[in-house]
Order: structure tokens, then sequence, then C-alpha cells
């Protein structure tokens, strides 16, 4: 899929944008502070309704004005889509898709698919564990939109299980805490949290091969990168097989049930998918602390490039799951060789936007439309 | 800003639900612009509200007398008992005239956030109507939400170890819709709850 035209109004730096777009290459250069990154962020936008970048959606608008609107074209299997954005700050967001209203934004969720790389990726190897779960939970939704529901159940439950345990912490100190309902909570969260965590699994089993191929390309060093689930109910749980949801749930339940006493004290969960993780390892080491910093860029880049190819082999229902590639200002941070490698492994993607600060970041043998990207106005270079 | 008076009608409007800041300002200056004698209506309606409704001792409905109109009806079923979170859901089922027993109002669902517990709930009531043997099988019509759900449960749970029959509203698609326009998680639940097609 591709797309073939991207319009914003009070996006941003941007008051009024309109950039047509082709199949193939496009590089956005400019100096810094001119809003590249802003554009390709409008795209990420487009497919899954959040920004990369910060987590509200305050900052994306305009100063000064109350909504933003990102519009994009999208070509996919030989038929075109628009679908039309409009940011409301405090608000939820209005979507439409060839011009109809949807009665829920989550509709439009997987009409366009992209996969973004920027220089903030690098937490994704040297972070906190919230930035990879994040990554994992994205590509879930991304390959099937129901995803985004279970994710916001277990989120509720979780606020509402969270709530009873503080209020219950507050009056077991009073010596009056009224437990009866956590029972009912630690089923809802339980439900929610084992599909969750099998979502999970299955997926690092998928994507585990592409990695494992990216790398090898990117980096051209025998060290191999591992993915493993580091899951809070039990560390050998995902090593031999995916197991099932029942499986999932029943260890759930009976973990919850073994921390209660600490649960109660801190007026938290302490189990379940919001606080596992996804432990990257090169090698025999894990890569948080021990690889390089090369290394961990090269992991990183390996684990969206995976993300790429997972979503390519599977078309959806609508057909041609290729995401639109996202470079955001990588080629600077690499050396020659893996520059190369990465021109290599992306010159056959069906679209790709790269963004650069000069030109010369930007290898000469990824010909394609440039444009200049200079206050708020993006120009096609003759 | 408007000048006093109005402004104070506008905010009162304001907290009512459904009604936003617009919203309120148009009732506002209709009501400024209408007949002195269609707003002394509005008043009294308002105020007769306030003095006459109270809410049934039985099932918690909202009622003008001690007991509401479906509690002091003796041709409804007193052996089934449908639980529903507010008195407007009384009406929803009522609509359907389906239903031929009696109604329990909860007075809202179980939700630790908004501080709700059971306690908050009128779930004393409930367990000392069942006491009775009149009562045989309770519905449990609680909204279909995460709200609605954890209350269902609790109550399944608590209602349990006193030998009635305990159901719950099904979950499925719409009737006279189209298969196409179902969310993925309705129609998830309406193949769980499948039934056998008996011909």
């Amino acid at each position: 899929m591709h797309l073939t035209h991207l319009s914003l109004a009070d996006f941003r730096s941007y008051e009024a944008v309109e950039v047509p777009l082709t199949r193939g290459v496009s590089t956005f250069v400019g100096s810094n502070g001119q809003g590249k990154t802003n554009l390709v962020e409008a795209v990420g936008y487009l497919a899954h309704h959040s920004s990369h970048r910060v987590p509200t959606d305050a900052p994306l608008i305009r100063r000064g004005r109350e909504r933003a609107v990102v519009r994009g074209s999208v070509e996919r299997a030989g038929r075109t889509t628009l679908i039309e954005l409009q940011i409301v700050s405090g608000a939820a967001n209005r979507v439409r898709v060839n011009r109809s209203p949807t009665t829920r934004p989550r509709d439009a969720l997987g009409l366009l698919r992209t996969v973004l790389f920027a220089p903030e990726d690098l937490v994704l190897v040297r972070g906190e564990p919230e930035g990879r779960r994040r990554f994992l939970d994205d590509l879930l939704v991304s390959r099937a939109p129901r995803f985004a529901g279970i994710r916001s159940d277990y989120d509720r439950a979780l606020r509402q299980r969270n709530a009873l345990l503080r209020s219950a912490a507050a009056a077991q100190r009073s010596g009056r805490a009224d437990l009866r309902t956590l029972d009912v909570w630690d089923g809802h969260v339980a439900a929610s949290g084992a599909e969750l965590v099998a979502g999970r699994i299955h997926l690092i089993r998928k994507i585990s091969p592409h990695v494992l191929q990216a790398y090898a390309t990117l980096s051209a060093c025998d060290a191999e990168p591992r993915l493993s689930y580091r899951c809070t109910v039990g560390e050998a749980i995902g090593q031999d097989g995916t197991p099932s949801r029942q499986e999932l749930h029943e260890l759930l339940l009976q973990g919850l049930a073994a921390v209660r006493r600490q649960e109660l004290e801190r007026g938290l969960t302490l189990i379940g998918p919001h606080r596992d993780d996804l432990v990257i390892g090169l090698g025999d080491m894990p890569a948080k602390g021990f690889a390089s910093h090369g290394e961990c860029w090269s992991l990183a880049l390996a684990l969206r490039l995976a993300g790429y190819e997972l979503l390519r082999a599977d078309p959806g229902p609508d057909g041609d799951g290729e995401p639109v590639l996202i470079l955001d200002d990588v080629f600077a941070e690499l050396d020659t060789g893996r520059r190369a490698r990465l021109t290599e492994l992306i010159s056959q993607a069906d679209q790709v936007l790269i963004t650069a600060a000069v030109p010369q970041d930007v290898p000469s043998c990824l010909a394609g439309a440039s444009f200049t990207v200079d206050g708020g106005q993006v120009l096609r270079d003759a | 800003m408007f000048e006093g008076v109005v402004q104070d009608l506008i905010d009162e409007l304001g907290r009512l639900p459904g009604i936003g800041p617009k919203s309120a300002q148009r009732i506002a200056f209709h009501l400024v612009q209408s007949d002195p004698v269609d707003v002394q209506r509005l008043i009294t309606a308002m105020q007769e509200v306030t003095r006459k409704v109270r809410f049934c001792e039985v099932c918690g409905n909202v009622s003008e007398e001690e007991r509401c109109r479906i509690c002091r009806d003796p041709r409804r079923d007193p052996s089934i008992l449908c639980v529903v979170e507010e008195p407007k859901d009384v009406v929803a089922i009522e609509k359907t005239r389906e239903f031929r027993g009696r109604y329990h109002v909860l007075g809202g669902a179980i939700s630790p956030i908004e501080g709700i517990g059971p306690d908050d709930l009128r779930i004393k009531e409930l367990v000392g109507r069942l006491s009775s043997d009149e009562v045989t099988e309770v519905i449990i019509a609680t909204d279909p939400n995460l709200e609605g759900e954890a209350t269902a449960t609790y109550l399944a749970r608590w209602l349990k170890p006193m030998g009635v029959r305990i159901t719950r509203l099904a979950s499925g698609l719409p009737v006279g819709g189209d298969l196409e326009y179902a969310d993925e998680l309705t129609l998830g639940r309406a193949f769980e709850g499948r039934r056998l097609l008996d011909v």
C-alpha cells in the first residue's frame, strides 16, 4: 500500500500543507526545526491514532487553534481510501473514511499501516519495559485491530482494581477493609490479561525469525539476537510453545491470589501484562547494558524492520498489507556499512518516506522524489 | 459571560446531564423570551417532582407512593425478579411488554474508581426480598459493560447460596440489523452465546 496524498491543517507547525506522494522513495530534507518529523508523525498518526513522540494529543494542535486535521489518501490493492482525522484536544477524535463518519474511530485503524523508525527507538533496547510493551501491543493492533479493544478492556479493569486496592489499603489501616469485590475484578483482569499475554507470546514467536534475519543483514556480525517474554506470573511461560488462553487465565488468577497481601499493602496490581517485558538478548548476554551503541541501533532497527516484514506477509482482509516504511533521521546515525545494507533492505519496499537534515545523509542510490521542508512549506524539488 | 441572573440560569442548566454550555445558553435565552405562563408550568412540574417523587420501598424504582405501580400490581409474577442498575432501565424493559415479573433497582453499578462499592447499592434489600420463598428466579440485567458485568458476577456469587435460579441477559446481535455492521466484540459474544436451533 502507499499514500498518494497527505494534507495537514493546523497540525504542529503546519498551518496548511498539501503533499502529493508517489510509490518508492520520497526524501524530505530540511534544517532542524523546519517540520520534517512533524510530517512523518502525521502519517504515523493517521495509521495508529497516536503519536510516536508524545502521549497526549494537545501538542499536535498548532498553537492557538482548537483542532488539527490530518487527511491522507491510501492506495491499497488497487482501491483508494480517503482517511480524515480531526484531532481535538481533550475530546475524542473524529474520523471519516471516504467522507462518511465512522461510529468508532477504532474502525479506521488498520486501513493505513505504517512502520516508523526514529532515533527515539533506541529506548526499545535501552529504555524501560514500557516502550517494549508498546512496541508489541502496537504491532498486535496493526495485525488484528480487535486487540485495541482487549487492551482498553484490560486497562479499564486494571484501573478499577487499583482503585479498589488503594481504598482497601486505606480502609485496612483503619481496620475495616471491603474485599468482597476483589475476586470479581481479579476475574476481569485475568480474562483480558490472558488474551493480551497470549497475543504477545504468539507475536514474539512470529517476529523472532524476522528479527534474526534483519539483524544479520544489518550488522554483518555473528551474535544472534534473541527475544523472549518475561511474564510476571511465571518466568517459564512462553519458553516452549504458546500457552492457551485458559491456562494463562488460570495462572493469572493464581498469581493474583498469591500476591494479594503485598498488593493490599501497596495499593497496586503487581502482576499481569502491564508489568511484563520483552527481553532482548544478543548472543548469551542481555542487550540492555551489554550491547554497544551501534549494536543497540541495529537491534532497534531490526525490531522495526521485523514488524514491517510481518505486516507485509499478512495481507489482512483488505489485501496488500505492506506498510508504508518511515525512516525519520536514521541514516545520519549509521556507519557506512550499515547504511549500505539498510539501503539494500528497503530498496524493494512499496513506499519509503525518509527525512534527513542534509541531502548527503541519504545514500544517492535511493533515487526518488525529493522534497525540501522549510518554514512550514513542503516543496517538491525540480 | 452574561449578567447576573441569566448567567446563574445558564450555570444551573449546564449542570444537567447531556447539556453542554452552548445548549444551556440556548435554553436559558428560550426561557427568557418565553411566555411567563409556560415558564411557570415548567417551574411547577419541577417543584412537584421534587416534592412528590420518592423511591419505592420495595424495588427502589421511582414512585409517587410508598410502593411503585409495578410492585402494587397483583397481576405481576412475584416469583421472577429482574435486577437493573437504574429506574430508566425499568422503563426500557417495560417497553418490551415481555417481562411480567417484578424489578429490583440497584441504583448503579460497582465502580471503585467512582467509589461505588456493594454497600452503596441496594443489595441488602435484594437479599431481603429473596429470603421469602416466593422468588425462584433472578434475572440480572445490568449494563453489558465492564462495571455492569462486574456487578453481575458479584451478585451471582453472593446470591448463589440462596438456591434461586440466576440468569443473565444474553449479549449478541441486534435484531433487524445486519451481521456486517456488528463490531467484533458483539459478534464474538454472539458466537459464544449461540444456541441450538431446534426444528
